[in-house]
């Protein structure tokens, strides 16, 4: 009842682990698995060891947390590792991958496309370096050439994950398509935003800005599917603030084929799989529905 | 709980040993949380935020036993009276304090003292508490007089033999169960002390609870930097405090952790 399917890509449920969370070793994502996630994404990696900005570099705000993590990650190398200890039987696992230039992006397709049924392209974190993350995303120019790039060196399907912080999301996601993109998620965190702890007067973020993630950037999200869902027909997962399995039939209702889940982990843990699989499926038999498939896009006139 | 730094003014330091220094700052439980022995604070010096272990829970008051060891810490032991730091926190997964009338042995090696100081405190009064208390040398030995005034049977111990039992603690361990028997046992030190403790714990059938550490970006359970092989555990949140049968399921136990970028070494 509760399977779909993203480029003939069989998820046992719509819901996935989200990139930059619990990401980072083969051992939590094969919990996150067992815990009633279909798939994972993985924290977003590169072909060279960064370690990232220096600590704080996650703060609680009102309705979610800001991080500016910095997408530190082991490396390629040390990285193709950990994807070969991911449990795959029944599972998808979708690897997160940035960098700056086409070769880069096409230089970490081939290193990974063996690993894993799907790849992310992080073109969208709000607080990545000159060049990086939301810098590509924010151009229609640059993500064309990155996702084209992407998509010419893979074997497997390319999934574009979109910034809400641009002026016209269908504008990149119409691009995306066009350059090939098998796949829609949307969206990275919003921002940046900022805390500011007022009794020293500083940013609390030692990179001072920060991608906002949780409850409050849901209504946004939701919003981008709806709207990205009415400009390409390519499928849509949706990510941003889900908590409950009420968020989850947002999302499909707008036009997600699935849906990526982070912060709630921070509140909920890790049952937060399991418990919305289960409230979902009770909500699909109260309403009538048959499978997910039928539910995608229907708030739509 | 708090998620937030909460700024806080450092009312006392104490010099402990030539390389290690306890804060005192106020902390009102209402607000903020009264924190279980074994649980840790993340701590900001508007430079750089670090976890650090709880050494001691007062009335609406926390300190926290820093050893000078890096460029953090260096500068943690510059601060002085009056000056302020951010404290997040608390966070983790703490020992288990139920424990009445029992044979409890507590093992710190080194600045590990610091949560085996707040457990040992809280279960003294209820309890029948052994510790021991390791360090490479007579100077550097932590704790070893405020417990005793507590009524704990405190067994200093130094690599060098330049006070009380001269070995390892691993030795000074085996000697004390060689006539004595204890119920439970709180462990915390350099890893490779803790993997020794725990062979002869298992050997002795006692069940015992772990603190362990490891690079912490988020302390939220989230970022996924403190995960460990090969349950996937976050020392941040399931964590740092572990019972022994979970011990045996961290296999990166005494073998590797990562650095910030996640590389192992």
């Amino acid at each position: 009842m509760l399977t779909t399917d993203i480029c003939e890509v069989e998820f046992r449920n719509p819901l996935m682990l989200a990139a930059g969370i619990m990401g980072s070793n083969a051992s939590s994502m094969n919990w996150i698995l067992k815990s009633g996630a279909a798939g994972v994404v993985s924290k977003s990696f590169s072909l060279n060891p960064h370690p990232g900005y220096v600590n704080p570099t996650t703060v609680a705000v009102d309705g979610g947390i800001i991080n500016a993590i910095g997408l530190s990650n082991p490396g390629v190398w040390n990285f193709k590792e950990e994807l070969a200890k991911i449990n795959r039987r029944g599972n998808v696992v979708i690897a997160s991958i940035y960098g700056a230039t086409p070769d880069e992006f096409a230089a970490l397709v081939g290193e990974v496309q063996g690993l894993v049924d799907m790849i992310e392209l992080n073109i969208s974190c709000p607080h990545a370096m000159d060049g990086y993350g939301a810098s590509i995303g924010q151009s229609c120019d640059l993500s064309h050439t990155i996702v084209s790039a992407a998509k010419d060196a893979s074997d497997v399907p390319i999934i574009a994950k979109l910034t809400p912080n641009v002026t016209d999301i269908c504008e990149i996601a119409v691009t995306c398509e066009d350059a090939g993109a098998d796949a829609l998620s949307l969206i990275n965190t919003l921002g940046p935003g900022m805390k500011i702890n007022i009794d020293v007067a500083k940013p609390v973020l030692s990179n001072r800005f920060g991608g906002m993630s949780g409850k409050a950037i849901k209504p946004i999200a939701v919003s981008n599917v709806y709207s990205v869902f009415e400009a390409v027909d390519i499928p849509l997962i949706g990510v941003g603030g889900i908590y409950s399995f009420e968020d989850v039939v947002e999302f499909i209702f707008a036009g997600a084929r699935a849906v990526q889940i982070g912060t709630a982990i921070m509140d909920e843990g890790v049952e937060v799989f399991s418990k919305i699989n289960q409230d979902l499926e009770k909500f699909m038999i109260e309403k009538g529905y048959d499978s997910i498939d039928e539910m995608v896009g229907i708030a739509h006139d | 709980m708090i998620r937030e730094p909460k700024i806080v003014e450092i009312k006392e330091i104490v010099d402990e040993t030539p390389t290690i220094r306890t804060f005192r700052f106020d902390w009102d439980f209402k607000t903020l949380g009264k924190p279980s022995p074994g649980e840790f604070v993340m701590v900001w010096n508007f430079n750089n935020e670090k976890p650090m272990s709880i050494s001691q829970i007062n009335d609406n008051e926390l300190a926290i036993t820093v050893k000078n060891i890096g460029e953090f810490t260096s500068q943690l032991h510059e601060l002085n009276t009056g000056d302020k730091i951010g404290v997040r926190g608390s966070y983790g997964t703490g020992f288990d304090v139920s424990f009445k009338g029992k044979k409890i042995i507590a093992v710190g090696g080194g600045v590990g003292m610091a949560p085996i100081n707040a457990v040992s405190s809280h279960l003294a009064s209820d309890n029948n508490v052994t510790v021991i208390s390791a360090a490479q040398t007579k100077d550097e030995l932590l704790f070893a007089d405020s417990l005793d005034k507590l009524g704990v049977d405190v067994h200093p111990c130094t690599d060098d033999g330049s006070f009380g039992f001269k070995g390892f603690a691993t030795d000074c361990l085996r000697d004390l169960l060689e006539t004595s028997s204890y119920d439970y046992a709180f462990v915390c030190g350099p890893e490779i002390m803790m993997k020794g403790i725990f062979e002869i714990l298992e050997d002795a059938g006692i069940p015992a609870q772990y603190s362990l550490e490891r690079y912490m970006k988020c302390a939220l359970g989230v970022c996924g930097q403190c995960c460990v092989d090969s349950e996937g555990w976050r020392i941040c949140v399931e964590g740092p405090v572990f019972e022994n049968d979970k011990i045996n399921q961290i296999t990166e136990f005494a073998q590797y952790r990562r650095n910030a970028s996640g590389v192992k070494y």
